[in-house]
């Protein structure tokens, strides 16, 4: 499939946006983060910056962005329909609970409810993200259970050291934020490489034999057009395979080894290296993860490639 | 509303493609151009059309096999393909507005241009490749069956079928309802054993494939040979070697 950046960016960007959302309040409903107002800003202003500008960024890839409203109306059948309900839905909670994280002293249970209630619509909106995917069946790459596992995981992550850079930043150190960060990133790794070995020894349901119900060697004499035609360029996207094995050792050196080694020696560092050392390995791990999610496109293969010459789909 | 009709509709309009005669010459893909360029889903925009990579908008293609069969029985089959207009259309339940749909009235599946935002969803959930995206106009458009044609009073009646059926000049297109068992494509579908593209993906696609015929596997009544054996290449004497020469120059 084409990875087209404007969608790399939308699910990376708003994934960690959405992981951030949970862990600020599961860690303040934990009380292992105080609700310190200029922590709750500077998270607040990153959760909502990285959310935002990963929803405004899909909606660039429309044909009419300014009937992008129109998409919140068939929730009933479509996950791009729910995808778009929960991620504004979780804009009130979320929004609520910020500002009485910042600007108030409001701290009672019904303040941690908002909160878990921000939390879960977040988890809620990554998975719709995930299930407009997975939903697919003409792609085998996206069509099986290790998608949603996988988004909820490298969220988590991404949300867990933008969490760890913030705490350090401000000062704040506790056992907490440096384990989840931790266990998050082994977690998204083994994911991530079980997905990975999912992709490589399973085939797709369709071959060039049950698109055509033809008998034999099938193999492709002449394509309908002389020139490439929209399903080429949009489903027809290959990489070879020496550069996609490159490419997850990338992924995987970026976003999952780094962001430990990283995490781990800003453990043992001073405050203000370690706060520094927090920041680089978001940093790393961002690289990593987008170039897991391009990845994650170019990868996958469409079932209608089989009509014009693929051997497996 | 993006979900399927609730019962499904008794009248299936669709098409049946005869793999056995088509000839491959493109003309039901250039008709359908011609027609819905002024139709329905109209225009059908080229993009660089008479520069160095012309492409643009089709409903209609036409890909052609080369099919290894047993014992040296290769073939070439020409292999039109159009929107299935399926039962169940994966591109309708995943259109996040509305503007794909199903109609209950005869199971075409179409597009509303004016509440389409391009998402090219559709054309992702699609394994038949049936969804073309309009990039002058940024909405998904694909094949009407000729809703505009096929209902069309000012028509004679027999010209109303859809644009692919009334040129295809090899008679391998038929169009009906295949909802009502007795009607003349589903008779054909039966006899000759008519099949679904890509069953496993669950599409429950309406339109029907009729195989190529068996081909006769034997040497036949002529008693010609299968297959002719290669001539030796030393074997003609210096004669039919000047012959050869002279001739091959």
């Amino acid at each position: 499939m084409h990875p087209a950046f404007s969608v790399i960016f939308f699910t990376t960007a708003s994934g960690a946006g959405y992981g951030l959302v949970t862990l600020l309040s599961i860690m303040q409903a934990g009380r292992v983060l105080p609700a310190d107002p200029m922590l709750g800003l500077a998270g607040f202003i990153i959760a909502f910056a990285l959310i935002t500008a990963g929803l405004l960024s899909s909606t660039f890839h429309l044909g009419h962005p300014e009937r992008a409203w129109r998409a919140l109306s068939q929730w009933r059948s479509s996950w791009l329909s729910r995808e778009g309900v929960f991620s504004i839905a979780t804009y009130l909670p979320a929004g609520i609970y910020a500002i009485g994280w910042i600007f108030t002293d409001w701290r009672g249970g019904l303040f941690t409810l908002t909160g878990m209630i921000a939390a879960i619509l977040s988890m809620q909106t990554v998975y719709c993200t995930a299930m407009i995917y997975a939903s697919l069946k003409t792609i085998h790459a996206w069509s099986n259970r290790w998608v949603p596992i996988v988004y909820f995981s490298l969220s988590i992550m991404t949300g867990a050291l933008l969490l760890n850079a913030l705490a350090a930043a401000f000062g704040y150190f506790h056992a907490a934020f440096f384990w989840t960060a931790e266990i998050a990133i082994v977690v998204a790794a083994i994911v991530k490489m079980q997905y990975w070995r999912y992709i490589d020894t399973t085939p797709g349901p369709s071959t060039a034999e049950t698109a055509t119900g033809l008998k034999g060697k099938i193999s492709l004499l002449e394509s309908p057009h002389t020139q490439e035609n929209y399903l080429q360029k949009e489903m027809g996207y290959r990489i070879a395979r020496k550069h996609a094995a490159k490419l997850r050792q990338l992924a995987i050196a970026a976003g999952f080894v780094a962001p430990v080694l990283l995490t781990t020696l800003a453990n043992m560092s001073p405050p203000a290296t370690a706060a520094a050392l927090a920041v680089l390995a978001v940093l790393v791990a961002a690289i990593g993860v987008l170039i897991e999610r391009w990845l994650f496109f170019a990868e996958a293969k469409h079932a209608v490639t089989l009509y014009y010459g693929a051997t497996s789909a | 509303m993006t979900s399927l009709p609730e019962r499904q509709p008794e009248t299936k309009l669709g098409l049946v493609i005869d793999l056995d005669i088509c000839v491959g010459c493109h003309a039901c893909a250039v008709n359908c151009k011609e027609w819905n360029t002024g139709g329905h889903s109209a225009p059908l925009t080229d993009y660089d059309p008479y520069g160095a990579d012309p492409s643009g908008v089709w409903f209609n293609r036409i890909h052609s096999f080369e099919v290894a069969g047993e014992n040296g029985d290769n073939r070439t089959v020409h292999f039109p393909k159009s929107c299935l207009h399926c039962d169940d259309a994966p591109c309708v339940t995943v259109c996040p507005t509305g503007a794909s749909y199903k109609r209950e009235e005869d199971g075409i599946v179409l597009v509303n241009a004016d509440t389409c935002i391009g998402c090219k969803l559709c054309s992702w959930a699609c394994p038949y490749g049936a969804r073309e995206y309009d990039q002058d106009e940024g909405v998904m458009k694909k094949c009407t069956l000729c809703v505009d044609k096929i209902y069309n009073e000012n028509l004679d009646v027999e010209s109303r079928v859809p644009a692919c059926v009334s040129t295809c000049p090899a008679g391998a297109r038929h169009f009906g309802n295949l909802g009502d068992p007795s009607s003349d494509v589903s008779l054909l579908v039966a006899a000759r054993g008519g099949y679904d593209l890509m069953p496993e993906q669950g599409c429950k696609p309406t339109n029907k494939y009729l195989p190529p015929r068996p081909r006769k596997t034997g040497p036949g009544a002529t008693g010609a040979p299968h297959a002719l054996t290669p001539q030796v290449a030393d074997g003609g004497g210096a004669f039919l070697r000047w012959i050869d020469k002279v001739l091959s120059r």
